[in-house]
């Protein structure tokens, strides 16, 4: 019991790790530009299936991850190049629909060039296995690597966030909009770098996953409303709380999975405790998202504005 | 107005004479096609209640179309297909989830209220993912054609198709009257200026909630129709690339005009069907045209009427 | 008697700042009071905290005896408070006599009433069209509310506000940012609405407040340092070095 605690709490982990990385870019993207961009899960997506992609092209993993992710950047520049640049002054309604749009097109797009099946990679080899982490119990390597990256990446973003120019201005920019363009600031250019960034993060996150999961098409669906649901609860705009948030969305969709019916079922008779198990467990974070919201309507660490 | 109810009312005439057209041409599913087109005009007629009237965007409303379905199909096989009870059942499920998930979503507002609605949307999604009695992920088939009081008003591609038509124009008289109301200025007060009303004494909360709930269960509505035309229902239905339709369909066809929602939506589904039948890949086009339309036109298909009118 | 609008030790703070510093005053059944003082004086918070936006820290505000301190916007204006706004607050998209309509309807029965044509009401239009004829507007009663120019705009606010049938007005600033013509206008209207209800005008044309105010209260770094008649306020020194000297110099 204690182990599967300990193995879910650490898949919990890593999955709310993995949400963090999306998040992150999604909530700096609205609270800096005031953009909500329902094609960020589709960024995700195109992570997995470049990192697919140039792993195929170079027979490498490593290599196809090296190659993935500043191609998520150019291409998450070009996304803002070419569409999102031409949202910043329109209603939210103009925005989910162009971006839903977008989202449509991405998802079409990617079947198109690589067919509606999934694709998949395979694991690299000094990554593959697992190792013992408690007593007896062994995890997968791999996924202790991809917590271990995504959390690197994360210290990376405060760094950058809290001992940067750059990162001053964008926190400046997600609570008072009006003051980054008194400091004379080219938004434009900080909006650019904004929106590649966090599309250059969703991409990682994505290209990370594709030895697990493989690329599906419409796959990032499900990853953008969960980055919903984690930057809603953690208050939009801010750092802080997406990762806060991403963890617990994590861990509570994780364990609840695992430990619901078996929580459930020395409650109910075991029928019962099936049927409410499997209902009650893919909603339990958006549970969570309405309790966190009637008490606390701005989020855990709401932003002002 | 005038011009709009005009429109639809001619809208409506034209339509109506469509089937025994289609079947003379030789094209008589295109009867069914626009029997789908009809239902999505009623939820689209739904939305736009909250969203063209109330401005609030809800990205969860499929979930409404997907409850009536699912009000209906598991009625049906439990052996209940009368509509008698079908429709109440299913505009009570919709009215509790709607005032349920309104009163906590409508304490937020711009772009917390579309990823909260979303969320809850899909959270009904998943709901009914989970009835494995009910099919779970793939649905399952309806286990009866819904009947009125014993007769089988939905029995024929025609029968079903006027029966459509029906509750079309009975949603949108309904709402037509309830826009022109007290409740419906106020609510349109909501949208123009929430401080101003305040400060005229009226709590908008309640007037939201009150049209949050209305717009739900005439969505729910549909939804009956849905499962009845599709002989099947699905977690599909309430999927939020669903949402993400029918708010195209009310913005594109002209928000707060209720008539450009159902232009909107019969654009929609025939678009949809025409461009299916050329391309397996016909989202691409699809969601390339929603792009350019939406950075490139204003007011939708109504705005797009009145202007070619050159109505002053 | 009871004054229409009573204030007493009104106390806001944000952080170390204390914007509105024991602030009392009442206000006279009938009267026209007015508030200056310069910028930053915390007048702005002052008319939030009056209207029921903000929250104080301490202090009771009644009108007609009624304490409505801790009443949200909403149930204020249903007892009869109406307000103007800095920045004017309309229903753009609305005509002229829906926006008053609008208001008559707010203070006249229930408006969760589904079927009715409202438009078809004529106790909401008649009320309405004679509020936009007291100030003004009853020539342009179909125009759309967007089209207005920036003081009939502010007119039309006027008419919202009378047609709420209100017992105390609160105008903020309702001069500012309109020509001369427009302004003499308004003030006109002003003017002509003395003395039939109680009113709050926060206002920085001097020339405006010494001429329409029965009494006149200055609000400097969150406290009123003067309350009295214009010729009062005029002669007061403190007032002159605190606040008229400066505007002057």
């Amino acid at each position: 019991m204690t182990n599967l605690l300990i193995l879910q709490g650490l898949n919990g982990l890593q999955a709310g790790i993995l949400l963090f990385l999306v998040a992150a870019g999604l909530t700096l993207v609205f609270g800096v530009m005031d953009v909500i961009n329902l094609a960020h899960g589709a960024q995700y997506m195109v992570g997995t299936y470049l990192a697919a992609a140039f792993t195929g092209l170079t027979g490498s993993f490593l290599a196809g991850l090296a190659l993935a992710v500043p191609a998520t950047l150019i291409f998450g520049l070009a996304v803002e190049f070419l569409v999102i640049r031409r949202l910043y002054d329109r209603s939210h309604l103009d925005q989910v629909l162009v971006t839903f749009g977008l989202m449509l097109m991405l998802n079409e797009g990617v079947r198109m060039i690589w067919g509606a099946g999934p694709i998949s990679v395979e694991m690299p080899g000094a990554l593959s296995g697992s190792i013992p982490v408690w007593g007896k119990l062994r995890y997968p390597v791999y996924r202790l690597a991809i917590l271990g990256a995504g959390l690197a990446v994360a210290v990376g973003l405060w760094w950058a966030i809290n001992r940067t120019r750059t990162g001053m201005l964008l926190r400046a920019g997600a609570t008072n909009r009006a003051m980054v363009s008194a400091l004379g600031t080219d938004i434009n250019r900080l909006f650019l770098l904004v929106f590649g960034a966090g599309a250059m993060l969703a991409g990682f996150a994505g290209a990370m996953m594709v030895p697990v999961v493989s690329a599906e098409p419409d796959m990032g669906d499900t990853v953008l409303i969960l980055t919903f649901v984690v930057i809603v609860i953690g208050g939009i705009g801010s750092i802080r709380g997406a990762f806060v948030a991403a963890l617990l969305v994590g861990l509570v969709d994780t364990l609840g999975r695992s430990f619901g019916p078996i929580l459930l079922r020395s409650l109910l008779p075991p029928d019962a405790a099936g049927q409410a198990g499997r209902t009650l467990a893919p909603m339990l974070i958006y549970i969570l998202m309405a309790l966190i919201l009637a008490l606390r309507p701005a989020g855990l660490f709401p932003v002002k504005r | 107005m005038i011009g709009s109810d005009r429109a639809m009312l001619i809208l409506l005439a034209v339509v109506a004479v469509l089937p025994p057209v289609l079947s003379a041409l030789g094209e008589p599913f295109l009867t069914v096609i626009l029997s789908r087109a009809l239902i999505f005009a009623t939820a689209a007629l739904s939305l736009d209640l909250i969203l063209g009237f109330g401005a609030m965007v809800s990205f969860g409303h499929a979930a409404y179309l997907g409850i009536g379905a699912y009000a209906a199909g598991i009625l049906a096989a439990n052996g209940l297909t009368g509509l008698e009870v079908q429709v109440p059942v299913a505009l009570a499920a919709a009215g509790v989830f709607a005032l349920v998930t309104g009163a906590i979503s409508l304490r937020t507002s711009g772009v917390h209220f579309i990823m909260i609605t979303l969320a809850f949307g899909q959270m009904a999604f998943f709901l009914m993912t989970s009835l494995s009695a009910y099919g779970g992920d793939d649905g399952q088939a309806l286990a009866a054609p819904s009947t009125l009081f014993g007769i089988a008003v939905f029995d024929g591609a025609a029968r079903f198709f006027y029966a459509t038509l029906a509750v079309l124009a009975l949603a949108w008289l309904g709402l037509r009257t309830i826009t022109r109301s007290r409740f419906g200025r106020v609510l349109a007060g909501t949208r123009e200026d929430p401080a101003r009303m305040q400060a005229m004494g009226f709590s908008p909360f309640g007037y939201r909630l009150t049209a949050y709930v209305i717009s739900g269960m005439v969505a729910a509505l549909a939804g009956v129709l849905l499962a009845n035309h599709a002989a099947y229902i699905s977690p599909s239905y309430m999927s939020w690339a669903r949402s993400g339709e029918l708010i195209a369909m009310v913005a594109l066809g002209g928000m707060g005009t209720l008539t450009g929602p159902v232009l909107g939506a019969l654009a929609f589904v025939l678009a949809e069907e025409a461009l299916a039948k050329l391309t397996t890949h016909w989202r691409l086009p699809f969601g390339a045209a929603v792009v350019l339309a939406v950075l490139f036109t204003r007011g939708g298909l109504m705005g797009a009427l009145s202007r070619t009118r050159g109505r002053k | 008697m009871t004054p229409a609008l009573s204030v007493q030790s009104l106390t806001k703070s944000f952080g170390a700042l204390k914007v509105s510093d024991a602030i009392t005053f009442d206000v006279a059944e009938g009267e026209l009071h007015a508030i200056i003082g310069p910028n930053g004086a915390g007048k702005t918070t002052l008319i939030h905290q009056l209207s029921g936006s903000l929250a104080p820290d301490a202090g009771r505000i009644a009108m007609a005896g009624q304490d409505i301190t801790r009443l949200s916007m909403p149930a204020r204006a249903r007892l009869g408070l109406a307000r103007s706004f800095q920045i004017t607050r309309i229903l753009a998209g609305f005509t002229l006599l829906e926006n008053v309509a609008l208001a008559v309807q707010a203070r006249s029965g229930s408006s969760f009433r589904f079927l009715r044509p409202v438009a078809r009401e004529a106790a909401l239009n008649d009320q309405a069209a004679e509020a936009l004829v007291t100030v003004g507007l009853g020539q342009s009663a179909r125009r759309i509310a967007g089209t207005l120019s920036h003081g009939e705009k502010r007119q039309l606010e006027i008419a919202i506000a009378l047609a709420m049938r209100p017992k105390v007005l609160l105008l903020d600033e309702p001069l500012a940012g309109t020509g001369h013509a427009e302004s003499a206008r308004l003030s006109t209207l002003i003017a002509g609405l003395k003395g039939r209800l109680s009113i709050v005008l926060i206002e920085h044309d001097m020339e405006a407040v010494f001429a329409l105010a029965d009494r006149i209260s200055v609000l400097v770094q969150g406290r009123v340092i003067a309350t009295g008649t214009p010729p009062e306020i005029r002669a007061n020194a403190g007032v002159r070095t605190a606040y008229l000297g400066e505007e002057e110099g």
